[in-house]
């Protein structure tokens, strides 16, 4: 499904990607990890043609999506923090998303699910930061498309929302979809995700199924498995 | 593009500061129009003030909502649309809105003085022209400076230099130059200078229609002997098309390389 291919990433004179190569078939949850600063989301923005790689080719479907935007219209995105335009209504900005996506959205089953209706009409600077990514977690999930990219998915949720996430996300994969997710949150990656991506120094230091991981690292638990991977390369 | 451009502009009509520089407007046109009690004469002193207040503002709000409206660019930008289509959307959006505050605000006090019933309707359209290509034309360099700069302070430093150095120092530079090169001949000098400020280049076009020699200085005077009234005036508002256009494409051209 997408495939990279020696990807390269400065910001001035920090190297954040660098010859990164990556590939993940269609279907399953993909959980993409590593220290602050490691990359994940210059990762993936650069899927999303946010950000320009320097060099290298990211491939969706056999196709290069650098320079293109049409394919976006198969991505969901969830970015990391909620930040929307403070004049709009929580009603006017899923009506202009849907407005700007040819496609069939399903906004009210989402609205209802997470108890926005009593702030459809208030203005979005005004929400708090969970109901703000409640909004967020509406716009994502409302499309139906192959690839859906969480960054931080988790974020000032409630667990009763955080549940609802959960079972939104199992739904989405037993359609057959791609999902990417990075999170902090390791009880949240070993609930959900199938498989890991483990990035470090602007490249994949590992990738496979989260037994795999405990095994090669010697852990019983995920989050000290990660807290392993990350320490021996400081070492 | 046009839904881009809708939302820019109503996101802008949303906020108070649309309403404020429209009010601005209409009280300026209704103080010229009552203090000086002549068309002709309130076009002139409304020139004055237009040539250096419309790309004072335009400089201001295009810095100001490229900076404020990240959050809906980001969002706009992980959608199916072209980056150039958001930003030239969201362009076109201030500069619309920024002409209309401008076209509405001081057409309804010069209606309502009686504008169709006086000869002064072409010089007063010609002003409105003139005014609104320089809200596109500060808006866009506005956009290329914040482009520029990811730093909001350091964006909106610039942006401010940029239109300190095109009303007040390019004109002072400009004097000393002549004086200090004025045993040279330097009408074609001064012609050239002038095209590369668009609000010098405003002035002259409006003097040249209003036809009045004592205003026009020593630029309008060689720019008069030069190309004439009529030709004068087209080959002005040609240049002032070439203002819009050079700044818009580059705004493209960065656009391409850009990070978000």
């Amino acid at each position: 499904m997408i495939k990279i291919n020696n990807l390269h990433k400065k910001f001035g004179k920090l190297v954040v990607l660098d010859g990164l190569d990556l590939e993940i078939n269609s279907g399953g949850i993909f959980a993409i990890l590593g220290p602050n600063g490691s990359g994940k989301t210059t990762l993936i923005k650069s899927i999303l043609g946010m950000v320009i790689p320097n060099a290298g080719d990211i491939k969706i479907n056999e196709q290069s999506v650098l320079k293109k935007w049409e394919y976006r219209n198969q991505i969901n995105y969830l970015p990391q923090i909620a930040n929307f335009p403070v004049n709009l209504s929580v009603k006017e900005l899923i009506s202009m998303v849907k407005n700007l996506r040819p496609k069939k959205a399903n906004d009210t089953d989402l609205i209802k699910l997470f108890s926005l209706e009593p702030f459809l009409d208030k203005k979005l600077g005004n929400l708090s930061g969970g109901t703000k990514q409640k909004v967020n977690l509406v716009l994502t999930f409302m499309f139906d498309s192959e690839l859906i990219i969480l960054d931080e998915p988790t974020t000032g949720l409630d667990p009763i929302a955080l549940i609802h996430l959960k079972e939104l996300i199992q739904k989405e994969k037993s359609k057959g979809k791609t999902i990417l997710i990075t999170s902090h949150i390791m009880s949240f990656v070993e609930e959900v995700a199938g498989e890991i991506v483990f990035l470090l120094d602007g490249e994949i230091y590992f990738k496979g199924s989260i037994v795999d991981l405990k095994k090669q690292t010697n852990q019983v638990d995920l989050e000290h498995a990660i807290a392993n991977l990350i320490a021996k390369e400081n070492v | 593009m046009f839904k881009i451009l809708k939302y820019s502009f109503y996101d802008l009509m949303r906020s108070r500061w649309s309403y404020v520089y429209f009010a601005f407007y209409l009280a300026l046109g209704f103080v010229l129009l009552f203090l000086n009690n002549d068309i002709n004469k309130a076009i002139i002193t409304l020139l004055n003030i237009i040539i250096v207040l419309t790309p004072l503002i335009g400089t201001i709000f295009g810095v100001m909502y490229f900076y404020n409206s990240k959050e809906f660019t980001e969002l706009l930008l992980a959608q199916p649309i072209k980056r150039s289509t958001i930003f030239i959307g969201q362009y076109l959006g201030i500069s619309i809105s920024l002409t209309l505050s401008l076209v509405l605000g001081l057409g309804i006090p010069f209606l309502m003085y009686g504008l169709f019933k006086s000869s002064a309707i072409f010089d007063f359209g010609l002003l409105l022209v003139v005014g609104s290509f320089l809200n596109f034309i500060f808006v866009a360099l506005a956009f290329n400076v914040a482009l520029s700069n990811v730093n909001k302070i350091k964006g909106f430093g610039y942006a401010i230099l940029m239109w300190l150095f095109l009303a007040v120092i390019y004109d002072g530079a400009f004097l000393i130059s002549l004086i200090v090169f004025n045993e040279y001949p330097l009408d074609k000098y001064s012609l050239f200078a002038t095209m590369f400020n668009p609000i010098d280049l405003s002035r002259i076009l409006i003097l040249l229609k209003l036809d009045i020699s004592a205003l026009l200085g020593y630029t309008g005077a060689v720019f008069k002997k030069f190309f004439g009234t009529n030709f004068g005036l087209f080959v002005s508002l040609f240049v002032m098309v070439l203002w819009v256009i050079f700044p818009v494409w580059r705004i493209n051209r960065k656009l391409r390389k850009k990070d978000f």
